[in-house]
């Protein structure tokens, strides 16, 4: 298992913003998280973080999905994600993440509690 | 001016001579083999009229027609080293007594200053030749080192180690590791005859196409016999290259060879060591050979060792050389755990003595498959006491993301333990965080400093310790994170890894010993606390 560069893209659907994350949310994740987050539309609804194609999460990661989460809530946003493996939630449910964001198993199941 | 003739025995090329063939000249006419003017020379120490010499020779035929009155000997030790040449005097007098008297005495002076000339002549020739060689030998040397791999491949489950040691005259020597498919990994060790820089070119060409081949053929045979038929039109005549090549199946545990006249390979295990015999020609000898492959298993604990002829070759204080029964008793008496180069090194310098001078490049090539995760599964399975089994044992540069390379030797390492998934994913996390806050913290994130990591575990616990060479700086983390500070601003979003850790595993213990710091991570297997 060799490192997998970090990539995020952006999309709409149905209100909101979805930042779709690939690779390795470590260190070098840093500036291109911070770039695309700061270039993406405000969403309507929600801030949606897709998780399905992260490879790796280390401690580094978690401070920068708290500061994505801080920026979000600061500008008045939903946050939400889906995506995670079962050790990743394992790790967002001990630093409390969880608490300030909805976790989804997947994007169905997002979709579905947004339109609820 | 005569140039005098040398013995047969120290003929060479002298760059500047105007030697035609062997033959000495006179004022540029050959003095042919035999001429009795030579002789005449020879016998008189005195001027010679050449109108009145009592000699027949085309020679002095040939200096009168060249305007040649009196030549003038030059003699030491009994050789012809030169002569003076003099045409007709100015003032149209014959050369008196007193002329010639003068003439004998500046050639009894000039001779031996002349041949004190031409030596130092020589020696200049000698000394540049001497340099020219010195030379060569370093370009060798430079070319051959840099052929040679610069760093060890690092194979799960085994252990790798490699030796080189150049004699003083640059030898023929080579060693090469090729990494292929699944998990496969090639092995080269071979001798190119002869020394100095066209043995290290051959070598830089052998490596090259070994590697070619290497990736265009599975069978050893077929790379050997492939490399055979490129090189014969490539080689200098009468220079031929020993090579054994291997590819280990790290995986698998088994390993296939071909070998091309080089030294026989041994395998020690533990019930002894075998030379294992594959039948090939040395390579660049005659195109179209054949090179059997010849297959062998390397169970855990069992050690390949590659030699070459600097280490059998190698004369001892009674004058013996070392020998292959010699050397095979060596890698039979070796423990498997224990370093086989050293001992075999040991061994030499005990039966040469410290102070010899190598005589021979000296390689070894060694590959050890160490004990399994697996075997050591089965070896404390259902064990009571809880004693640690040592299942692996590796370094890891400190730069940046190298704790990824933890996490997977880690996670091979303990292959054999069946953890369920959510376990393994903790340990992982937990010795990513513990390796990168050593590497960033402990070591200052120094790339030349490494982090070292051994993993162990009986049959209730399994234990990791990580060790930088901090000096007991550790990074505790201030506070506990807190993310609703950190959301607010309160605190900085990081601070997460050693939080992490402690929600991982079940225990940390922290050690040091004044210039490393340890950190262990203990989990307990069959769930709950022990």
């Amino acid at each position: 298992m060799t490192g997998t560069p970090f990539d995020a893209r952006v999309r709409l659907e149905d209100g909101d913003t979805v930042l779709e994350l690939h690779g390795d949310i470590n260190r070098s994740a840093q500036d291109r998280l911070g770039e695309v987050y700061d270039t993406a539309p405000a969403p309507e609804r929600r801030l949606l973080l897709d998780f399905e194609h992260v490879d790796y999460i280390n401690s580094t990661g978690i401070a920068l999905i708290v500061g994505v989460l801080a920026k979000a809530r600061a500008a008045g946003h939903d946050v939400a994600a889906y995506g995670l493996t079962d050790h990743y939630l394992e790790i967002f449910k001990i630093t409390r993440l969880s608490d300030f964001m909805t976790i989804y198993d997947d994007d169905k199941s997002a979709a579905v509690a947004a339109s609820d | 001016m005569l140039r005098r003739r040398k013995k047969p025995e120290e003929r060479d090329e002298v760059p500047s001579a105007t030697v035609v063939g062997d033959a000495p000249m006179l004022a540029g006419i050959p003095v042919p083999a035999g001429d009795p003017f030579e002789t005449y020379l020879l016998t008189t120490a005195e001027p010679v009229d050449l109108n009145e010499v009592q000699v027949v020779s085309p020679t002095v035929d040939e200096l009168i027609a060249q305007g040649v009155e009196l030549l003038v000997p030059l003699v030491g030790q009994g050789e012809l080293i030169g002569a003076l040449y003099l045409g007709p005097r100015l003032s149209d007098q014959p050369y008196s007594t007193d002329d010639r008297r003068l003439l004998a005495g500046l050639a009894a002076q000039v001779a031996p200053a002349m041949r004190v000339a031409q030596l130092v002549q020589e020696q200049q020739v000698e000394a540049e030749e001497r340099e020219r060689v010195q030379q060569e030998m370093k370009v060798a040397a430079i070319i051959q080192q840099t052929l040679l791999p610069q760093d060890l491949p690092a194979v799960a489950g085994w252990t790798v180690d490699a030796f080189y040691r150049p004699a003083r005259a640059v030898g023929g020597d080579f060693y090469d590791f090729i990494p292929l498919r699944d998990g496969r990994l090639g092995v080269v060790i071979g001798d190119v005859t002869d020394k100095g820089v066209p043995a290290a070119l051959v070598m830089a060409t052998c490596r090259s196409m070994l590697r070619a081949a290497a990736l265009r053929h599975d069978d050893p045979g077929q790379v050997l016999a492939d490399v055979n038929v490129a090189l014969v039109p490539e080689i200098p005549p009468a220079m031929f290259v020993t090579c054994l090549y291997a590819i280990v199946d790290t995986e698998a545990g088994a390993f296939e060879f071909a070998n091309a006249g080089h030294n026989l390979p041994y395998v020690r295990t533990s019930g002894g060591v075998e030379e294992l015999r594959a039948t090939g020609m040395p390579l660049g000898l005659m195109p179209d050979m054949e090179y059997e492959t010849v297959q062998h298993e390397l169970s855990a604990g069992d050690t390949m060792v590659l030699t070459s002829d600097g280490i059998t070759e190698a004369h001892g204080t009674n004058g013996e050389m070392y020998g292959f029964g010699r050397l095979m008793a060596q890698v039979g008496a070796s423990s498997g755990d224990e370093d086989m180069v050293s001992s075999i090194l040991d061994d030499l310098e005990s039966w040469t003595g410290q102070e010899a001078e190598q005589e021979d490049d000296i390689t070894l090539v060694v590959l050890h498959r160490t004990t399994s995760a697996r075997d050591a599964a089965a070896v404390f399975a259902g064990q009571e006491n809880g004693q640690m089994e040592p299942l692996a044992s590796f370094s890891v540069p400190s730069e940046d993301g190298n704790e990824r390379i933890a996490i997977d030797k880690v996670n091979v390492a303990v292959a054999g333990l069946a953890l369920e998934s959510d376990q393994l994913e903790r340990l992982g996390t937990a010795v990513g965080e513990t390796v990168m806050n050593a590497i960033e913290h402990g070591n200052k994130g120094d790339a030349s400093t490494s982090v070292d990591v051994e993993v162990a575990a009986s049959a209730r616990s399994l234990s990791v310790k990580v060790t930088d060479q901090g000096g007991g700086a550790d990074a505790a983390d201030a506070e506990a994170p807190d993310i609703e500070a950190k959301l607010s601003g309160d605190q900085t979003p990081r601070g997460w890894g050693l939080f992490l850790i402690e929600h991982m595993v079940d225990d940390i213990r922290h050690s040091s010993d004044g210039d490393r710091n340890t950190v262990e991570l203990v989990m307990n297997m069959n769930g709950g606390p022990e």
